[in-house]
């Protein structure tokens, strides 16, 4: 088992990287899959592990969409004047200022939507279980509709950046590598943080956070913490989107709560809370099913989406990983007695 | 910025916009308090948080327009959709509701956010995504200084069967034995179920009845707003809303949340631009939240 881990991993790597060459016809389909699997991971953090469950992280992804627009613009043109003109003509962006800006915005997309996230947290992490969800839904529902009526950053026209300055087909490479490598350094992060005192923590307070209040832990710092965690690199993603979908708005596109803010949820309950790999496999399992039926119940996989969410939340909420730690759980790690054959079942 | 100013002032120098916005706001809000009436009482007696509750009222809507469209009056249309809205509840419960009852919050958040979608996105199939109202042909009541304030006689009519429905079912609440058990329930369900009351016959009778009371809703504002499938969210934030400020099991409070929420969200449409509105219904809910924080941190405890 020891050797057999790290061929795994390796094995694992090269598929990452060789994936878009093996489907070369979905690379894009691949680089939104790895959106859903980083949303999925970075939601299991307060859902899963702290017990938070929140309606609203897609705030932080709206958030770091526009924050890294704006300072790709900011740092060539007036931002006001750019956005009046809605990607006129007049604008051009050398390579260097295309990808000076698109380091920079991210570098500032994950780390104020960290701050933003540190800042929510102290208002929003007083209140517990239904009351959180609700009160992060209203603030990301609140958050989109604002910025729809905020002329500076494009209204609810939204903001149209910069083409990619290359070929079609590398820009599609260069998106789909930067979400993977986003995907790979949040699973090694968080495969050393579930390790460390700190998961501990908060995996106390997700199980009585009274008691673990009374054992002297600072909860509200935890919690404030985790979401900022988890806000960094929700706010990085959303950066990169912006950039791969060119032009974005704020309701369907950035703060697109009823789609991407639920669809994380559902992946992560789909494959198993509060484990490492449940959200990875609930996030594929739902971008396949999701492909699946917008490609052949048109019209109707909205339909299909939601009985999908009812039926994974009412039958099947323990997910898959769930399943499989009650089917099989020596798989875990957790040590089973054989039962003596001595000692018959009664029988029933 | 001095939109915002000169909108306010607007309100001083001329006190009949006043008047013209605290009629709509109430008149729209008597509407709001009805779906939250519904949440309130799902809420209180089954624990269950239903996020699908705009989806009823939009779906009672549709209901009222498709008959008036084949020729049938559109005030039949509020027993009609009455009738429907309880099929259609009664179903979602045995499927379902009744299956997240015992299970924590969350999930009857989520489960019903799924059913949200749902409704919205076959309501979306079968009527068209354009925005939809039956035109009652009545006229416009006028009156303060020049005619200023204008009252259609629609809307009227639809804030005072809004409002008599309202004390219909909290007369059936008090009176009826149906009440009586629906009540006992809320208050401990084991105690009612050792003394005999049918638990699950209860919730599929509170439930139906919520999106019964969700479908006339939908049927009075069809005749006097309009609906549009997806409006339904903003009714569940709204119902939302009032649920949390008033509290459970506080139906005189649920119907002046409603009002005070109806008047508040004009106010802030009117100062802010008809683009904030949305954003200020939702806006609310946070402040409501906070507030309430605010009053249990003095106890010392949190809101769960």
């Amino acid at each position: 088992m020891a050797i057999l881990r790290p061929v795994f991993y390796l094995a694992l790597l090269a598929l990452i990287i060789a994936a878009p060459f093996i489907f070369p016809d979905f690379r894009t389909q691949l680089a939104t899959l790895w959106v859903f699997i980083i949303l999925s991971m970075t939601w299991d953090m307060t859902g899963g592990q702290m017990g938070y469950n929140s309606l609203g992280n897609i705030l932080f992804f709206g958030a770091g969409m526009y924050i890294a627009a704006v300072v790709t613009i900011a740092l060539a043109y007036d931002v006001g004047e750019y956005t009046n003109a809605f990607g006129g003509g007049t604008y051009k962006f050398t390579t260097t200022q295309y990808f000076l800006g698109m380091g920079l915005g991210l570098v500032f997309a994950g780390l104020l939507s960290a701050a933003i996230a540190w800042l929510m947290g102290y208002l929003l992490f007083q209140f517990r279980g239904p009351y959180f969800a609700i009160g992060t839904l209203g603030a990301a529902i609140a958050a989109g509709e604002l910025v729809s009526n905020w002329e500076w950053v494009g209204g609810g026209q939204g903001i149209a950046l910069p083409v990619y300055p290359g070929d079609f087909d590398v820009g599609k490479l260069f998106f789909y590598y930067l979400f993977a490598a986003t995907g790979v350094i949040l699973f090694i992060f968080l495969r050393w943080l579930y390790g460390t005192r700190f998961a501990g923590a908060i995996n106390a307070i997700r199980d009585d956070e009274e008691k673990a209040e009374a054992m002297g832990l600072h909860t509200l710092r935890y919690k404030q913490v985790t979401w900022a965690i988890s806000a960094f690199f929700v706010g990085i993603v959303g950066g990169i989107s912006g950039f791969q979908n060119i032009h974005f708005e704020p309701l369907e596109t950035a703060f697109q709560t009823i789609n991407l803010g639920i669809f994380m949820v559902v992946c992560v309950l789909l494959g198993g809370k509060g484990t490492l790999w449940g959200p990875i496999i609930g996030a594929i399992l739902f971008h396949v099913i999701k492909e699946v039926t917008w490609n052949y119940l048109l019209g109707w996989q909205w339909v299909a989406l939601g009985a999908l969410i009812v039926i994974t939340v009412v039958y099947f909420q323990d997910g898959l990983m769930g399943w499989l730690a009650r089917v099989k759980p020596e798989w875990f790690g957790e040590r089973v007695q054989k039962k003596p054959d001595l000692i018959a079942e009664p029988a029933e | 910025m001095d939109q915002i100013i000169s909108n306010i002032g607007l309100l001083f120098e001329f006190p009949v916009v006043n008047l013209k916005i605290l009629i709509d706001g109430i008149m729209i809000g008597a509407l709001f308090a009805l779906a939250a009436y519904g949440l309130a009482l799902v809420w209180g007696v089954m624990n269950v948080k239903n996020l699908a509750q705009g989806d009823f009222v939009i779906a009672g809507g549709y209901v009222a327009w498709s008959l008036t469209n084949i020729g049938i009056h559109p005030f039949l249309g509020i027993p009609a959709a009455f009738i429907v809205m309880w099929g259609i509840g009664w179903i979602t419960y045995k499927l379902v509701i009744k299956r997240v009852i015992e299970r924590d919050l969350f999930t009857s958040l989520l489960a019903t956010f799924g059913l949200a979608i749902m409704f919205a996105q076959i309501m979306n199939l079968m009527f068209g995504s354009d925005t939809q109202s039956i035109d009652l042909g009545y006229d416009t009541l006028h009156f303060g200084p020049g005619g200023f304030v204008d009252v259609p006689i629609s809307k009227l009519i639809g804030v005072i069967v809004a409002l008599s429905l309202a004390f219909g079912v909290i007369i059936f609440m008090k009176r009826s034995r149906m009440g009586q058990a629906i009540r006992a329930t809320a208050q401990d369900a084991r105690a009612a179920r050792v003394l005999g009351i049918d638990t699950d016959k209860v919730y599929a009778f509170t439930f139906s009845l919520n999106s019964a009371i969700c479908g006339a809703a939908g049927a009075i504002i069809v005749m006097a707003w309009v609906i549009q499938p997806f409006y339904g969210i903003t009714y569940s934030i709204r119902a939302f809303v009032i649920v949390t400020a008033a509290g459970l099991g506080n139906l005189p409070g649920v119907i002046a949340a409603g009002l005070g929420i109806g008047a508040m969200e004009q106010y802030g449409a009117h100062i802010f631009g008809i683009g904030y509105q949305q954003a200020i219904a939702v806006l609310l809910l946070l402040i409501v939240l906070f507030f309430r924080l605010l009053q249990q941190r003095r106890k010392r405890q949190v809101l769960q």
